[in-house]
């Protein structure tokens, strides 16, 4: 699922505030299946950081291990990126995002990475607000292993082999909002502009973003009687809001749509309008976000959108009061004591 | 008090052994008896006597048994001496065992009412009455146990003759302006001492006679060492899980950076440290913000090591620098986690699956735990790759008398990475080509702008070019030249040292091991078989290493593990030598002592 330049040389490419063009923020091609919902959100990725002028070399992505956690090698080839181990992946964006802190940090994994193996580390990284933008590719199996049941399935719901899951399944989204997550939201690959305009908003946010993005594998877990295939997933998709994302600009007038948007502002100028489809949702109030979600669970629905936003929560760089540049780069004058403070340690062991 | 208590005087009328003798402390764990003892060592350190002390405590937070031994040599010998030549026992639940155990001849300070004295007849007791002097001297009841201990402090400094003056500077030290609890301890001691001014005869079994050994030297734990060495190699991350014997040195550095490592212009910090979920993702942390540029670190034990494996094996194959110091304890599983053992020889020496090998470094006394914590942080970002420093519970966290650490000049080596500039410049780079034949590649650094330098790093298999690959070709290649890199290693990693008494017999040991070798080597001479001995103090091996194993006849590898670990390695690396290798083994979870070095070479050497 890559981008490819058209044959035509004419009309020449947009370019963004940057001066990039979209080819700019791709990356190698996929390995992955034709038809994978993970490329639909690599896609995507692309867009929304083209769309939002991000720096490319700024960008750091990680992931685990599994299909979802190779498509870091498919976006933004500008950025570095780790692929590192299974379930793993949050401490690897903690100790990075900690070393240099104006990275900007995309991690990739997947429901069996994150919901099973990696369980503890998706928890503290949630509670510790690394700066990151945390996307579950989840597809209820894990895909890379061949189609076992991942923690997220259905409980009741069928693999391929018929074989059936006697577990109830763990929901990322409530997780997270009972963690203390500020942004936590839900969308589908197969809703591109939903996922786009989550994606943007995700950009502008601080901390750490939970995205739980339902991705169906069309190898494994497709069939009818799946609860993730794309077929069971557009039927019954809730979204509950149009969103609009507005990128802070210091010289462009904010336009903000009129009528029954709510407006979240974040710390740096940038806004979400938030456009109901349905009444009585409200992505602020954090009980509630909740409650909604799990009555929506019980009718076996997905409600997507912006589950819960709460620009407000420091992230961790902030919480450990670290120096404004990166401590990678600052030097031995800075960082190593001088021989007279040797010698008062010394006489103080004396 | 009666006159029966006076005159403890050693059975058997050896002559005194001056500035020459080990004291061992029976008490109960959390009654406060750490405090006292360590008052006591510095009290006979500040006499100008070299002392060392071990704590021998239990995996307990209060009421099981714990023993402190202090041993003062005037010739300076600072291991353990399995043998005791004064005893104080205040532990009700262990003094029967206790003076079961007893060397013959010993003095025995005791609590009057656990009437001991009846036990054995060669030993010399002095009962004294601790809860009438406590309850004289402290009105506060609530605070008696942890005077109680003060007292016998004030009994054994008048019956070794420690001036009363040191004694109350280093209650003071110790306490480091906690008024009323300086004064408390003070008159607590002073009622101890003089009690038994009045009650007791002098004793010339063991005395402390004021020396000059020990003028201008520190007291301090390996852990705080190897803090100090982290410290002043400016580590700028650090993620690390809570763990006996390794807690104290993150502890410890966090007090420091409390105040060595804010910038002074912003009060704004220049390290980050968090304590994460367990050690899993303090190998992660480490090794990403060292991928990243920083100089990062970690501290823990065996079983920490054993979660963190398969980060290790990834940071090896992937080339990240990263810091990880290795307190051991005694295994396997939770064994005995507050004993010590040098029994993760070859877990560190090669970490994870697959074929990894890594570069470790072994400090055996205090400067080297500085200097060695130092340098590890250079030989990370030079080589790339997780280093390991491993000491013990030993070095960690018993209290050594040390020279003051020489201030580390050398400028911070960073290592191969390429800026912006760098990067523009060069023609045809690879995250993995061995450009300068050394095995080392050049890396570049997330965040560089310029629109160069971007890669991908993964733990799957990937070419020079940091391409995912599964060709034959492209994965030997990297394998063969990870290995060329280690063997590059062995000219930068520190080499062995030497105490050599001109003989084709080799005695070889690391670590905490050091002092009792050193002792064993004397006594082995003095009874006419003279030894080689070799201090390793690093993997890979470096040159003086294989000459030394080609020379000597018979390598005796002392090592504080059960199955000869290091010797493995030795054997393994040196196969035509094999036959040479003979374990001199101590495994019991106390430190090593001379005496079981010397009783089994001499064993070896009768056979
Ligand atoms: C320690 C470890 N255990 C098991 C595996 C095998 N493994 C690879 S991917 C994977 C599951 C991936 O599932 P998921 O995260 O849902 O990713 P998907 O492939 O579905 O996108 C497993 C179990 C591994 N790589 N490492
Ligand atoms: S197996 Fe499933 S998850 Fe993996 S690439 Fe194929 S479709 Fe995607
Ligand atoms: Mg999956």
């Amino acid at each position: 699922m890559t981008t490819t330049t058209s044959a035509t040389p004419t009309p020449a490419a947009p370019t963004n505030k940057l001066g990039f063009t979209k080819q700019d923020y791709v990356g190698s091609k996929s390995t992955l299946c034709a038809g994978c919902g993970h490329d639909s959100i690599t896609a995507q990725i692309i867009n929304a950081a083209f769309e939002s002028s991000i720096e490319g070399h700024r960008v750091t992505k990680y992931s685990g291990i599994g299909c979802s956690s190779k498509t870091p090698a498919y976006f933004i080839n500008q950025g570095w990126g780790f692929n590192s181990v299974h379930g793993r992946m949050p401490s690897i964006a903690t100790g990075a995002s900690l070393a240099n802190r104006t990275l900007i940090n995309i991690g990739v994994s997947g429901d069996g990475d994150s919901m099973s193996i990696g369980m503890g580390q998706f928890v503290h990284a949630v509670r510790r607000n690394i700066p990151m933008i945390y996307i579950i590719e989840d597809n209820g199996v894990y895909g890379l292993t061949k189609g076992q049941f991942s923690a997220t399935a259905d409980k009741g719901s069928h693999l391929k082999t018929g074989a059936v899951n006697d577990f109830p399944s763990i929901d990322p989204c409530t997780l997270a909002i009972e963690l203390g997550c500020g942004f936590v939201a839900r969308s589908f690959s197969g809703n591109p502009k939903q996922l786009n305009a989550i994606l943007k908003a995700a950009f502008a946010y601080q901390g750490t973003v939970v995205l739980d993005v339902i991705s169906p594998c069309v190898t494994f877990n497709n069939h009818d009687a799946s609860t993730r295939s794309y077929k069971h997933v557009k039927d019954h998709d809730f979204p509950l809001h149009d969103l609009g994302f507005i990128q802070y600009s210091e010289v462009e007038e904010v336009d903000i749509p009129a009528g029954e948007t709510e407006i979240v502002t974040f710390p740096d100028g940038s806004k979400v309008a938030i456009k109901a489809l349905h009444e009585g949702y409200e992505p602020t109030d954090r009980f509630g976000a909740m409650k909604a979600i799990h009555e929506s669970m019980a009718k076996g629905e997905f409600l997507t959108g912006l589950l819960y936003i709460n620009p407000t929560q420091p992230p961790l760089p902030e919480v450990l009061n670290l120096v404004d540049e990166p401590l990678a780069t600052l030097g031995e004058d800075l960082l190593k004591p001088s021989p007279a403070e040797l010698d008062k340690i010394m006489q103080s062991l004396m | 008090m009666t006159a029966a208590l006076a005159a403890p005087s050693p059975v058997g009328g050896a002559k005194t052994r001056i500035n020459d003798f080990s004291i061992q402390v029976a008490t109960v764990n959390g009654s406060g008896s750490q405090t006292a003892n360590t008052v006591l060592l510095r009290a006979i350190f500040q006499m100008g006597v070299f002392v060392s002390g071990k704590n021998l405590f239990p995996s307990n937070i209060a009421g099981l048994p714990t023993w402190f031994t202090i041993r003062a040599s005037a010739k300076g010998y600072v291991a353990r001496k399995a043998s005791n030549e004064m005893l104080i026992l205040m532990n009700p639940e262990t003094a029967k065992e206790d003076i079961a155990k007893a060397d013959p001849g010993a003095l025995v300070i005791y609590d009057e009412p656990l009437q001991l004295d009846k036990l054995r007849s060669d030993l010399a007791y002095t009962p004294v009455p601790f809860q009438k002097l406590v309850t004289a001297s402290c009105p506060e009841p609530k605070l008696h146990k942890l005077v109680k201990n003060m007292i016998y402090v004030g009994v054994a400094a008048r019956l070794l003759g420690i001036d009363m003056e040191e004694v109350k500077k280093a209650i003071a030290k110790q306490l480091k302006g906690k008024t009323k609890a300086i004064e408390l301890n003070q008159t607590a001691c002073m009622a101890g001492y003089d009690w038994a001014m009045e009650n007791l005869e002098d004793q010339d079994h063991i005395k402390v006679v004021r020396d000059n050994k020990t003028q201008g030297l520190i007291i301090i734990d390996g852990n705080e060492a190897c803090a100090l060495g982290a410290l002043f190699a400016g580590v700028t991350v650090v993620g690390w899980y809570p763990i006996t014997p390794a807690s104290s040195l993150v502890e410890t550095f966090i007090e420091y950076a409390e105040e060595y490592r804010k910038d002074p212009k912003t009060g704004k910090s220049t390290v980050a440290i968090v304590q994460m979920e367990d050690e899993l993702a303090s190998a992660g942390v480490v090794l990403s913000a060292g991928w990243a540029g920083a100089r990062s670190m970690t501290s823990t034990a065996g079983p920490g090591v054993s979660l963190m494996s398969e980060f290790i094996g990834l940071g090896y194959y992937v080339e990240a620098p990263g810091v990880f110091f290795n307190v051991a304890r005694t295994g396997p599983s939770t064994g005995l986690p507050t004993r010590t053992q040098q029994s993760d020889v070859e877990l560190c020496a090669k970490c994870s699956h697959g074929d990894t090998l890594h570069v470790n470094l072994y400090p055996g006394n205090m400067e080297e735990c500085f200097q060695f914590a130092y340098d590890a942080f250079d030989l990370a970002e030079r080589f790339q790759t997780p280093i390991f420093v491993v000491t013990d519970l030993d070095l960690g966290m018993q209290n050594w008398a040390s020279k003051p650490f020489a201030y580390p000049a050398k400028a911070y080596d960073r290592g191969k990475v390429l800026n912006q500039q760098q990067l523009a410049e060069v023609k045809d780079w690879g995250r993995y080509k061995d450009v300068d034949g050394d095995g080392i590649p050049y890396r570049s650094l997330p965040g560089t702008p310029g629109g160069k330098g971007a890669y991908l790093t993964r733990g799957s298999g990937h070419n020079a070019y940091a391409q995912y690959s599964e060709k034959p070709e492209d994965y030997i290649e990297v394998m063969d030249r990870l290995k060329r890199k280690y063997e590059t290693a062995k000219d930068h990693v520190p080499g062995p040292v030497f105490r050599n008494q001109g003989s084709d017999k080799g005695v070889l040991a690391f670590g905490s091991s050091d002092p009792a070798v050193i002792e064993a080597q004397d006594i082995l001479a003095e009874g006419g078989l003279k030894t080689d001995y070799l201090r390793l103090r690093a993997l890979p091996f470096t040159a003086e290493v294989d000459a030394y194993v080609k020379e000597k006849k018979v390598v005796y590898v002392v090592e504080q593990n059960r199955d000869g670990q290091m010797a493995n390695l030795f054997r393994e690396t040196y196969p035509e030598h094999a036959t040479k290798f003979k374990s001199v083994l101590h495994y019991d979870g106390h430190a090593i002592d001379a005496k079981s070095i010397v009783d089994q070479i001499t064993a070896f050497e009768q056979k």
